[in-house]
């Protein structure tokens, strides 16, 4: 055909730009997050040095590192269990129950899920606000949510679960909508009651799905948490805030150790791969059909 | 528990519904409750701050946007952040729609290769490759300003919105290549039939058809691009160049010390206001959209 001369020149140019743009600001990137971990580098100055895997082995012996990464797994454990059950459950609620504003509830649950991390750090900033906060003043305390190093991080676990749940929920009532309204009618007429259809018939049958969203809650809670401490507490009181991502940057910008802050990089890197893969591996079932 | 309920009959059962009420209220509540509050807070004087959080406001003290607006400059990163995010939607679709097209509807050799290059581009994640994208812009100027004598990369809306785009590529390409690929071929082998070069054939007859997955496309990075703030922060450090979000946080920061409270709140609802009547307007299609393969994060 006369089409064929022209077909391949179409497709380069079609794929063109994009390749290009996706090679510029993604895989170079990617990359150099890799080679910059075996650089001592101070960024501005233009003095590289080579070291190998010092800035790995500096890493090992730096304490708010290790607990940096203590809050992160604590925020994807805590996170995750709470939100995937309380969205699991309001999915379950809503798509099983025939109540009334059925439509408005999953409006509202969504709604925290478009607004900026921005927004909601400062939403969450006054209702966490030691003086004139909204929460206090219910408690009836002074009680310091943000300032105190006990309580930062389950601060930000409540802000971090409140935005997610609707997100999940949404993607939970899809899947269940597509579960045959027939398998349902069968175990009502052989009399299993609501708890015993939700364990038994809804959560197998999405169970592809869920499988799906537990590696989401691994590598979005990841970062997330960078947004939301960033946004809420830049890590204060004192570093106790901290986790992978942040405490990334602080070495990056604030410390002018690139090189340092980029094998944090590789590490958060490789740690999100394998958790991810350990969690896939260990939740893996047969299909179910329907 | 809710068996045993159950089987006592209809009073178990209205107990039931009861308790779903109370639990799917309280957490519409916990949502509405502080986004309704902060509306109420812009609208506080700065005094009222000092008292009861939850009392309703004396007045409807507008001046807290006009401050928020002029003073704190609100204004000029609401105009960066409506350029940033129209310009890199622009890029976005202008690159994506053509390759998604070409990856999904034409076989040649490399196809595969690519297709897993964009797939794999899924769990690059921007929060990773931030730091060196500054640099490479901070080199870039330096190098540009010995031969040329002034920087170009950092601080420049268009750069923030190239980046933007590129990194939109990987999801918008996956979502955009799905849709494509469940179009019957018959309309493109019409076309060729007809005489239209690919060209037409792609933005005549293929491009209306996508629109559905097109605004699905467009919906979500506009939420992306608006509410975004790393990337912004990181690369225009300029205090005229800034974008909403992180004028946001600077309001933020500086209200802890100067007691801005109303101008602050303002502020806030000024971020939020756009997406929240995009949101209203939209709820159906964002929700349905978002389960054609969300990824977000």
């Amino acid at each position: 055909m006369d089409h064929q001369k022209g077909r391949g020149r179409f497709i380069f140019l079609c794929l063109f730009p994009a390749v290009l743009l996706f090679f510029i600001f993604m895989i170079i990137p990617t990359f150099d997050v890799f080679r910059m971990s075996l650089f001592k580098w101070g960024g501005y100055s233009n003095t590289q040095t080579f070291v190998g895997l010092q800035n790995f082995e500096k890493l090992m012996s730096d304490g708010k590192f290790w607990h940096s990464m203590q809050n992160t797994i604590l925020l994807i454990v805590v996170v995750t269990i709470v939100t995937f059950s309380l969205s699991l459950l309001f999915a379950g609620i809503l798509s099983r129950e025939k109540i009334r504003g059925q439509n408005f509830f999953r409006i509202v649950f969504y709604i925290p899920n478009i607004l900026s991390v921005v927004v909601i750090a400062a939403i969450f900033s006054a209702i966490y606000d030691a003086k004139h906060g909204l929460l206090n003043s219910l408690v009836g305390q002074e009680i310091y949510w943000l300032g105190s190093k006990d309580l930062v991080i389950w601060a930000l676990i409540i802000a971090m679960v409140w935005q997610a749940i609707g997100y999940y929920m949404v993607m939970y009532m899809a899947s269940m909508a597509s579960i045959p309204e027939s398998i349902y009618e069968s175990a009502n007429l052989e009399g299993a009651g609501r708890v015993r259809q939700f364990f038994q018939i809804t959560i197998p049958l999405i169970w592809t799905n869920i499988r799906t969203t537990l590696t989401f809650f691994i590598i979005s809670t990841i970062n997330l948490s960078f947004l939301f401490v960033k946004a809420m507490t830049n890590g204060n009181p004192n570093g106790a805030s901290h986790v992978f991502l942040s405490y990334m940057y602080e070495q990056a910008y604030t410390n002018s150790s690139y090189g340092y802050g980029m094998a944090i990089g590789v590490i958060v890197f490789l740690f999100s791969f394998a958790l991810s893969g350990i969690v896939n591996a260990v939740t893996k079932r047969e299909p179910l059909e329907f | 528990m809710m068996e045993k309920k159950k089987r006592k009959g209809f009073s178990g059962e209205t107990l039931y519904k009861i308790f779903i009420y109370v639990v799917l209220a309280a957490l519409a509540l916990s949502i509405l409750v502080p986004v309704a509050w902060v509306f109420m807070a812009s609208v506080k004087q700065n005094s009222e701050f000092y008292g009861d959080p939850w009392s309703l406001p004396l007045g409807v003290h507008l001046q807290n946007f006009a401050d928020a607006w002029g003073e704190a400059r609100m204004g000029d990163y609401m105009l960066n952040s409506v350029i940033v995010t129209a310009l890199g939607l622009a890029l976005l679709l202008v690159v994506a729609l053509p390759a998604a097209y070409v990856l999904s509807r034409f076989k040649f050799k490399t196809r595969k290769f690519f297709n897993v290059c964009f797939m794999g581009g899924l769990f690059i994640n921007v929060n990773y490759i931030v730091v060196p994208i500054f640099l490479m812009f901070v080199n870039g100027d330096r190098f540009l300003t010995q031969t040329v004598g002034s920087g170009f990369f950092v601080n420049n809306l268009f750069m923030v919105a190239l980046v933007y785009a590129s990194t939109a590529l990987p999801f918008t390409i996956y979502l955009l290549s799905g849709y494509f690929s469940t179009l019957p071929v018959a309309y493109e082998e019409a076309a060729y039939v007809d005489g239209a070069s690919y060209f037409r054939t792609m933005t005549r007859i293929i491009m209306p058809m996508a629109k559905p997955s097109i605004i699905t496309v467009i919906l979500f990075n506009f939420l992306s691009f608006w509410n975004e703030y790393i990337i912004s922060m990181t690369l225009l450090t300029d205090p005229g160049s800034k974008t909403l979000p992180v004028g946001l946080m600077n309001l933020m920061k500086s209200q802890n010390a100067a007691a801005q409270y109303g101008q602050m709140y303002a502020g806030l609802v000024l971020v939020m206001l756009p997406t929240l009547i995009l949101y209203i307007c939209v709820q159906k299609k964002l929700t349905q959209g978002m389960t054609l393969g969300g990824l977000k994060g």
